[in-house]
């Protein structure tokens, strides 16, 4: 049965289905193989996360049982109770976090001041200088690898919270972002400001800054999952057990047992540091596909 | 800026002075240190000797590094056709007014929210030949699974395809902003004209989505030359080094065998092809505009 179809591709956001002709019945068969096959895809997507939940809640000897069962018969948590006592795993959890942290606040400072100043500032250089912030973003880490580790080592930074925090501090895709947010900004009410009287710095603070909510709200959830999800870094730079962050301490669990790794205890701490990025993620979505999808469309 | 004089250089100062500090100190300088590095040896213990273009002669002449570079072509190849397809099928699929479409981003965009390390492990459990669920799922529709990443013909494509399920959240995301600035008239009066679907597909999505798909392409291209974690975590470069690529390679040079100068050539290796590959994005950009 052939039926009037809506426009390929019509947004979503405001109900495509009902443009052309009235549909006869509310969910054409198109809608209907279209979302099984969304389904699909989606249910793929996430079953790896179902198998490292249902691999965490079984016993050791479930492990080697065939066919291997999806939801374990006879859970368990006793592989959370082995990675939280035999691993320190809450002062990893703690490293992580304030790591993460300290290194989002530095940023939103160092990129909110260099972004302001490279909007609205003049001075000899500025566009050349700037140019130089463009070129380092394709300068890959691995390039600067070696004479970092060795510069923040000579520093007296290795293993220690500064060396995981300090570098991490400084971003050019940062003061870039922030720069182009900052021209996007009417400059009316800072003029306004600077003819009471008020001095740059206290019109940046209270003037600038409150309206930039959306652009450091982007920032701080780039720059707190990068650093939450950063791991060739720290795996140089920290080989002190106490000051490990969540990534080196996970990829350290599947060598905890020589010949034989307890995937059910690997399972088990990955499900853990996973569980906080995802509850941020869905609580902070907006900001993060804003900010993803934003870099694409201006990048 | 309404201040004048050294009042204003010291408002300038207190504004740029600690991003500029950083980025010398933590960019351009280890950069252009890199750069001196690979003219010489350098093993960390004894002074660093000069020795000219020796390491850059070495490089060329050893057939690690072509086999390096080749697998690290190779990992390209695969993964940056399917997750730009599957990244533009899932951005289409979710832009068509189906119900649930909110839901249906969030479950293909948390693979891309979760660290690297976490995802190489549950992959490398899955991929596991005897106990793992891919091969368990392959025998249940009567298909004998290889030994994945045991096996050097079967360990690339594995870190492919777990690259591939990380990063197409990320790719349709992009694609789905792209998608939805296409204004929705267009669509309209195609339609109007009596355009097929297909039609309108050819002739308004691809040409108005062709930066976001050049961005893409770019990024995704740059991408795979500096795949790390997930080798490291998933084969550390094996089995008998079919998974070795650059940037495993230059960690390994540098502190594992604490060859400083040969890792900094490899590096600077490394960043003469992302910026040829970056520049050729960037003219064809400015041609097309």
């Amino acid at each position: 049965m052939r039926q009037e179809l809506p426009p390929v591709s019509a947004g979503t956001l405001t109900g495509g289905a009902r443009i052309g002709r009235p549909n006869r019945r509310r969910f054409p068969l198109r809608t209907v193989v279209l979302t099984l096959v969304a389904l699909a895809g989606g249910l793929l997507m996430i079953t790896p996360f179902l198998w490292a939940i249902g691999t965490s809640l079984k016993p050791s000897g479930a492990l080697l049982s065939l066919p291997p069962q999806l939801v374990p018969s006879e859970p368990t948590v006793s592989a959370y109770t082995t990675v939280i006592t035999r691993f320190p795993f809450l002062r990893v959890f703690g490293n992580s976090l304030l790591v993460a942290i300290a290194s989002t606040l530095g940023q939103l400072v160092v990129c909110s001041m260099s972004g302001y100043a490279f909007a609205r500032f003049r001075f000899p250089g500025r566009d050349a200088l700037f140019t130089v912030y463009l070129a380092t973003l394709m300068v890959p880490f691995a390039v600067v690898i070696t004479p970092l580790f060795i510069f923040v080592t000579r520093l007296g930074w290795a293993n220690s919270y500064a060396g995981l925090i300090i570098p991490g501090m400084f971003s050019a895709f940062g003061t870039f972002f922030m720069r182009q947010f900052f021209l996007s900004i009417p400059r009316e009410l800072e003029e306004a400001a600077t003819i009471d009287g008020a001095s740059t710095l206290a019109t940046f603070f209270r003037v600038v800054l409150p309206m930039t909510g959306p652009a450091l709200a982007t920032l701080t959830v780039l720059s707190f999952m990068g650093s939450w999800n950063s791991f060739l870094w720290p795996l140089l730079i920290i080989n002190d057990r106490a000051l490990m962050t969540l990534p080196i301490a996970l990829s350290t669990l599947q060598g905890l047992y020589p010949g034989q790794t307890q995937w059910n205890v690997v399972m088990a701490g990955t499900v853990l540091a996973t569980i906080p990025t995802i509850i941020v993620f869905l609580f902070a979505q907006r900001w993060v596909i804003e900010g993803v999808a934003g870099s694409g469309v201006k990048g | 800026m309404y201040e004048r004089g050294w009042r204003r250089a010291g408002v300038l100062a207190l504004f740029l002075g600690p991003s500029l500090i950083g980025l010398l100190a933590f960019t351009v300088g280890p950069m252009l240190t890199s750069l001196g590095l690979s003219f010489t040896n350098w093993d960390l213990l004894t002074p660093a000797k000069f020795v000219g273009g020796a390491n850059y002669q070495r490089l060329i002449s050893d057939a690690e590094f072509w086999h390096t570079l080749k697998n690290t072509l190779t990992f390209l190849l695969g993964y940056v056709p399917l997750v730009m397809c599957i990244g533009l099928l899932v951005a289409v699929l979710l832009n068509s007014a189906i119900p649930l479409s909110h839901a249906f981003r969030v479950m293909y965009f948390v693979p891309v929210v979760t660290s690297w390390v976490a995802v190489a492990l549950v992959w490398k459990w899955l991929y596991n030949p005897v106990y793992g669920l891919v091969n368990n799922a392959l025998s249940a529709i009567g298909v004998a699974g290889p030994a994945w990443l045991f096996d050097p013909n079967w360990a690339m494509p594995a870190v492919i395809l777990t690259s591939v399920w990380k990063d197409t959240g990320f790719v349709m995301i992009i694609m789905l902003a792209g998608l939805q600035g296409i204004p929705r008239e267009y669509y309209e009066a195609a339609s109007i004209d009596g355009a097929t679907r297909a039609q309108s597909l050819w002739s308004i999505t691809i040409p108005l989505l062709a930066p976001t798909l050049v961005f893409c392409l770019s990024i995704s291209l740059i991408g795979s030359f500096q795949v790390f974690d997930q080798v490291y975590v998933m084969t550390d470069g094996g089995p008998a080094g079919a998974t070795m690529v650059l940037v495993e390679r230059i960690v390994s040079h540098a502190f594992s065998y604490s060859r400083m100068g040969y890792a900094s050539a490899l590096s600077w290796v490394l960043f003469l092809i992302i910026f040829v590959v970056t520049v050729v994005f960037y003219q064809l950009r400015r041609w097309r505009a």
